[in-house]
């Protein structure tokens, strides 16, 4: 099922949680709504699920405005951050709740809510757990459990609040390659909210960088790692050196020298310049370059990370270096990013 | 299998390192002792100065079985009354806030405040036949007053508070995503309600119906004014150890006494064991 936001807003008490967002999502793609605390990426998860009515605009499943559908016709499968299974209830009666509250027309027999609820533990690794109670399972057990009961109602989009934040880091990852193989082999339509870039990158088909309620970018892992088209995305995905630099006839200059980048395309003044640290050359000669003293120097795993002080301004910038390089010792170094934007320095403000 | 099976059987729970549970236990036994057993014990004992026939006659006495009959089934009448009002109540204050709210709140409490006595002498003046309420149900031929129905009213006033204030907290902490997955997963509010939610109050619900039931059979003071205390119609078992105590009967008085403790202690034990058993289950 594709699910549309157009021009969706929600305030709280007057305060905005999301500003005008549209998102278009295909059928059976895997999306990942990042974002730090107060970007309100839960806030547009609750809203396609239809948990929240939007201030303004509208939200589609297919071609249906699904604004005015209840939550229980919306027919989504939603995952909570922290499980919400029935605790009085069996693990097979949770897993079946959803078939079980139907219309008796559409409701399956006993039986075949109880095989359904046995498939659907097996397909989430858990068989034969039946009969435990979600007090009796561990984290990541309820969060299986809590994924087959969203799932067990043959949802059209399956909707996951921070689906793995409660857990620790070595099911964390075990979970989500998991999560990948079941929507690989089930094919719902799936969106998840994570404030963890790894699990975003690493999972999504597609990403929705999001900030103060507003969506920054939308695109692949690659396409927002690569080449991120704001300051936020530069600093919030990966690791990244920023510098304040002056633009001049489409030259980028630091204090008095231009250090042979060219953005012609932006207009004259003051700005910032982002790169990845390890996306950079050194240079022998500096000719147009960036060149600053060697003010800490640190090993971190496989490579050097080093602190520059650039010029009078007293910036400091990180660059990373190869272990053995001998610029890692030196007093002065000079380089050039690779890969680079300069924003405007209004953007930011 | 990160939990393993509870071993079944009776065995101490393994108390942990931090120091105290000598001394808390051996404090809670010798208080419980001074307080609860020997007063009981002694209940017991001189009751049992009666001998085994002496006290079968008293206890199948058709006057004291009447008692007993009506003691125990209007508390029963009265704690399953509250059970159903009283959790409404609780719903009503933990779910809204309206003006007044605070008020009510403190006015559940009244009933644990108030001496019995008045309460008692309040409702017969309002459910005697020539009172405000009494007045208006004696045309519809319904007698509260003086009669086994005006008991079950003293005693779901009496009983209110017992199960409103177990029922709050446990209302106070459901989660509000337990209701919205129920919700997303197709659930109307009816289903909600009565398959996720009040299952989940459950064992609060016993507990507070046991509280009110026990402190239904027990009531004496609000009782007695409203009851009408007519033998084997509205004569409540304390009124009849009382009768029994002022005839110099207190061999008779005991017995009866040790009767009821035996019942109300049976009752209440199995009312524990449901609930260590939902205990267990829910975790």
């Amino acid at each position: 099922m594709e699910v549309r936001v157009s021009n969706v807003r929600k305030e709280f008490d007057r305060f905005p949680a999301l500003r005008d967002v549209s998102l278009d999502i295909r059928s059976g793609e895997l999306i990942a709504l990042l974002g730090p605390s107060g970007s309100g990426k839960t806030t547009l998860l609750r809203l396609i699920a239809g948990l929240e009515r939007p201030t303004r605009g509208t939200i589609f499943f297919g071609d249906e405005d699904a604004s005015n559908r209840t939550i229980q016709e919306r027919n989504v499968g939603f995952v909570f951050q922290h499980y919400a299974l029935f605790r009085h209830m069996t693990v097979a009666d949770n897993i079946g709740f959803g078939l079980k509250v139907r219309p008796s027309a559409k409701r399956p027999t006993r039986a075949e809510i109880r095989r359904r609820a046995s498939e659907l533990l097996d397909l989430v690794q858990l068989g034969g757990l039946e009969k435990r109670y979600p007090a009796q399972l561990s984290g990541g057990q309820r969060q299986r459990v809590a994924l087959a009961r969203a799932m067990a109602i043959e949802p059209k989009v399956l909707l996951l609040d921070e689906p793995f934040g409660a857990l620790d880091a070595q099911v964390r990852r075990e979970l989500r390659r998991w999560l990948r193989e079941i929507h690989d082999a089930t094919g719902h339509t799936t969106i998840f909210v994570t404030h963890d870039q790894e699990e975003a990158l690493e999972l999504a088909d597609r990403v929705v960088v999001m900030s103060q309620g507003r969506i920054e970018q939308i695109g692949t892992a690659d396409e927002v790692y690569d080449t991120p088209n704001s300051p936020f995305v530069y600093g919030f995905i990966g690791e990244s050196s920023s510098l304040p630099v002056k633009v001049e006839d489409g030259q980028v200059w630091i204090s008095d020298r231009p250090i042979g980048l060219a953005t012609p395309e932006l207009a004259d003044g003051e700005a910032i310049l982002y790169f990845r640290p390890h996306d950079i050359e050194l240079l022998e000669e500096c000719n147009g370059c960036i060149a600053g003293t060697v003010a800490a120097s640190r090993r971190v795993a496989g490579t050097r990370r080093v602190e520059l002080e650039i010029g009078g301004s007293r910036e400091r910038i990180e660059i990373e270096l190869p272990v053995g390089h001998p610029a890692a010792q030196k007093s002065r170094v000079a380089f050039r990013p690779k890969r680079w934007k300069v924003f405007p320095k209004a953007v930011e403000g | 299998m990160t939990t393993a099976p509870a071993k079944a059987g009776w065995r101490f729970r393994q108390p942990s390192v931090i120091p105290g549970f000598g001394l808390t236990l051996g404090f809670s036994l010798a208080y419980l002792t001074l307080i609860i057993l020997i007063p009981l014990s002694g209940l017991v004992w001189r009751s049992a100065s009666l001998g085994w026939s002496d006290f079968w006659a008293i206890a199948t006495d058709r006057r004291t079985v009447k008692a007993l009959e009506i003691s125990f089934g209007t508390a029963f009448i009265a704690a399953s009354i509250n059970v159903v009002f009283g959790t409404i109540v609780a719903w009503v204050l933990v779910r809204y806030r309206f003006p007044g709210r605070r008020v009510i709140d403190a006015m559940v409490d009244l009933p644990f405040a108030l001496p019995t006595a008045v309460a008692g002498i309040a409702l017969t003046t309002l459910y005697s036949p020539k009172g405000w309420m009494g007045a208006l149900l004696a045309p519809l031929g319904i007698k509260v007053a003086y009669t086994p129905l005006g008991i079950v009213i003293a005693l779901v006033f009496i009983g209110l508070p017992f199960v409103v204030r177990t029922v709050q907290p446990i209302i106070e902490e459901i989660d509000k995503e337990v209701e919205e997955a129920a919700a997303t997963l197709g659930a109307n509010r009816f289903q909600t309600i009565f398959l996720v939610l009040f299952p989940g109050l459950a064992p609060a619900v016993v507990t507070g119906f046991a509280l009110a039931f026990a402190r239904g059979v027990g009531e004496y003071g609000s009782v007695i004014f409203i009851a009408g205390n007519l033998p084997y119609i509205s004569e409540i078992a304390p009124l009849l150890i009382v009768i029994r105590l002022e005839e110099y009967d207190y061999a008779a008085a005991t017995a009866i006494a040790t009767i009821m403790l035996a019942l109300s202690f049976a009752m209440l034990l199995v009312i524990n064991l449901i609930q260590s058993w939902t205990r267990k289950r829910y975790g």
